[in-house]
């Protein structure tokens, strides 16, 4: 069959490609149904990657957040017809003590190659996981970001120490509110204390036992754990306040992607003996964990879909370009494509 | 119940000295045939795809059903008729013979030589015609349409801005599609060029699906080329 691939060739240029697809034994097609713009995917439209990177990756199809239903399966896993979430990250080796996500020959959607803005996506049926038809398709379409979260909270389980009853986000974007919400779901009797800098994004985390704005934290507040969701320089700040605040041999999950080397305090980190780790990406055990609190937690769906500030209906490229710049000028929450293209 | 018609009845007269007829040539790596079978296949809404061929390529085009897609009870391939409509009532008579047919059946017919076609072309085909009773795909006329009766002397010249240029799939409600073709005399059903004419000549509104440059009509020598440029990209 010959797949159309809607592909960025150069900051806000989208062109039509066409490449050849084989229904084979080994290939399950999806048709991308519902999709979600990630920052990452922001940056490329924007055309505020280093020019080196750009003209490496580029033309390249956009999106790795989305959700779509099967259409071919040459496999025999799943059935035409089914919904499911469409995994970004595509491990070419397994390694015991390294994660797929972490693996540097592990390939990513819309980074290493074509993302979802394809008629048709061809995948290995393990980089896909099934989910009920009724879930919402709009706070399904980011699922990927929410099993970023999720990622970082099973890792943080891993590496803490059992003190975990007063858990600091720190960063009041998108990845703060789903880190946070799903903090409350993991540790259903742990205090959730959120720290930003902007009230009226605070104003959303209704979730969360405090937000605080960082410049306003009473001096007695202190976390046991931290996640920093903040990226960017400012991260910066936040690691500091993070480091102050924080109880002795407390760990830290890094979650915010900054462009710039950030400077820290280690000689803190060395008096408290803390753990500081990265977090990125996630595999499809993640997927499955995500898939299975949106499915069991109806509460959790609500929360999310007020993260849903923009959708946008995508049957022509100029739909594509409207969709990404009605994103860029987006304060907080998501924009979601309904992909009719 | 919505049926896909491939018509390929065609033997390639136009595509110059060629063994076969050109839907049976080589785009990349497959017939082009195979692509557009494949793009109907792959979409669960249609119930059958029925391919109409010439007589002695019904057997071939099963081989090659078998080999790309491989073994399923979707796709049908059945005979062509001598002109284009008549193709497209043995689609018809295909369809009635094996289903109960009323008012909600569908049928969307495309030529065999377009794979470029896209998914939102056979969606937007099917809502239409589910909703409108009939539906042409058609880009903007990029160049100026010249009319010429006797063909030596322009007769007019039509406003672009109205003109269109006719790709496929026209896609029919299959019932109000038999009762128009039935109600034509000898002499309209010889004028017809394509099957959206037989809704207009009765005065029947036919809705436009906007179709793309990009799937274009495999007819020519130099098409084939065109088009395996446009499959393989500008980079190579």
């Amino acid at each position: 069959m010959i797949n159309t691939l809607y592909r960025l060739v150069s900051p806000k240029h989208i062109e039509i490609y066409y490449e050849e697809l084989d229904l084979s034994d080994e290939t399950v097609l999806v048709r991308p149904t519902y999709l979600s713009i990630c920052k990452a995917d922001q940056r490329y439209y924007q055309g505020t990657r280093e020019p080196e990177i750009l003209e490496k990756k580029l033309p390249m199809a956009l999106i790795h957040e989305g959700i779509g239903e099967v259409v071919y399966d040459g496999t025999g896993s799943f059935t035409p017809g089914e919904v499911v979430a469409m995994i970004p990250n595509t491990p070419t080796e397994v390694v015991d003590t390294i994660g797929e996500n972490y693996l540097p020959t592990s390939k990513f959607r819309s980074s290493g190659f074509d993302g979802y803005l394809q008629d048709y996506v061809a995948f290995n049926p393990n980089r896909l996981v099934k989910i009920e038809a009724d879930l919402n398709p709009l706070v399904a379409s980011f699922t990927e970001l929410v099993s970023v979260s999720v990622h970082s909270i099973l890792r943080m389980d891993q590496f803490a120490h059992q003190g975990k009853d007063v858990l600091g986000v720190w960063g009041d974007g998108t990845v703060g509110y789903i880190t946070a919400l799903l903090l409350k779901i993991f540790y259903p009797h742990a205090r959730v204390l959120v720290f930003g800098k902007n009230q009226d994004k605070l104003s959303y985390f209704t979730f969360a036992d405090e937000a605080y704005l960082v410049s306003e934290v009473p001096p007695d507040v202190v976390v046991d754990q931290a996640f920093e969701c903040v990226g960017g320089q400012k991260s910066q700040l936040a690691i500091e306040q993070i480091i102050r605040r924080i109880q002795p041999e407390g760990t830290i999950s890094l979650l915010g992607v900054s462009e710039y080397p950030v400077p820290i305090n280690t000689r803190m980190i060395l008096e408290k003996g803390l753990r500081i780790y990265g977090s990125s990406r996630s595999s499809r055990e993640d997927f499955e964990k995500s898939i299975e609190i949106l499915e069991t937690y109806p509460e959790v769906t609500d929360y999310l879909e007020n993260l849903v500030v923009a959708v946008i209906r995508v049957r022509t490229i100029k739909d594509i370009h409207h969709a990404f710049e009605r994103d860029y000028q987006l304060n907080f929450g998501k924009t979601v494509l309904i992909w009719d293209k | 119940m919505i049926f896909a018609a491939i018509l390929a009845g065609g033997t390639g007269t136009r595509m110059g000295n060629v063994e076969k007829p050109k839907q049976y040539m080589l785009l990349g790596d497959k017939p082009i045939i195979v692509h557009t079978i494949e793009k109907f296949f792959v979409n669960q809404k249609f119930e059958k795809i029925l391919v109409l061929c010439p007589k002695t390529w019904i057997k071939p085009t099963m081989d090659l059903v078998n080999t790309y897609i491989g073994d399923n009870n979707r796709i049908e391939v059945i005979e062509g008729g001598k002109l284009r409509n008549d193709t497209i009532m043995n689609a018809v008579a295909y369809v009635e013979e094996h289903y109960q047919v009323d008012e909600d059946f569908i049928l969307v017919t495309h030529d065999s030589v377009r794979p470029f076609l896209t998914h939102r072309i056979i969606e937007e085909n099917i809502e239409y015609a589910q909703r409108y009773g009939a539906c042409d795909t058609v880009i903007p006329a990029s160049d100026t349409i010249v009319e010429s009766v006797d063909g030596e002397s322009i007769s007019s010249i039509p406003n672009r801005g109205q003109m269109y240029q006719g790709q496929t799939p026209q896609s029919f409600r299959i019932l109000k599609l038999k009762e128009l073709y039935q109600s034509l005399s000898m002499e309209e059903k010889l004028i017809l060029t394509d099957a959206a004419k037989i809704f207009v000549i009765r005065g029947e509104k036919v809705r436009l699906v906007e179709g793309e440059v990009d799937n274009i009509k495999i007819t020519y020598p130099y098409d084939l080329k065109v088009a395996n440029v446009i499959l393989r990209g500008e980079e190579e």
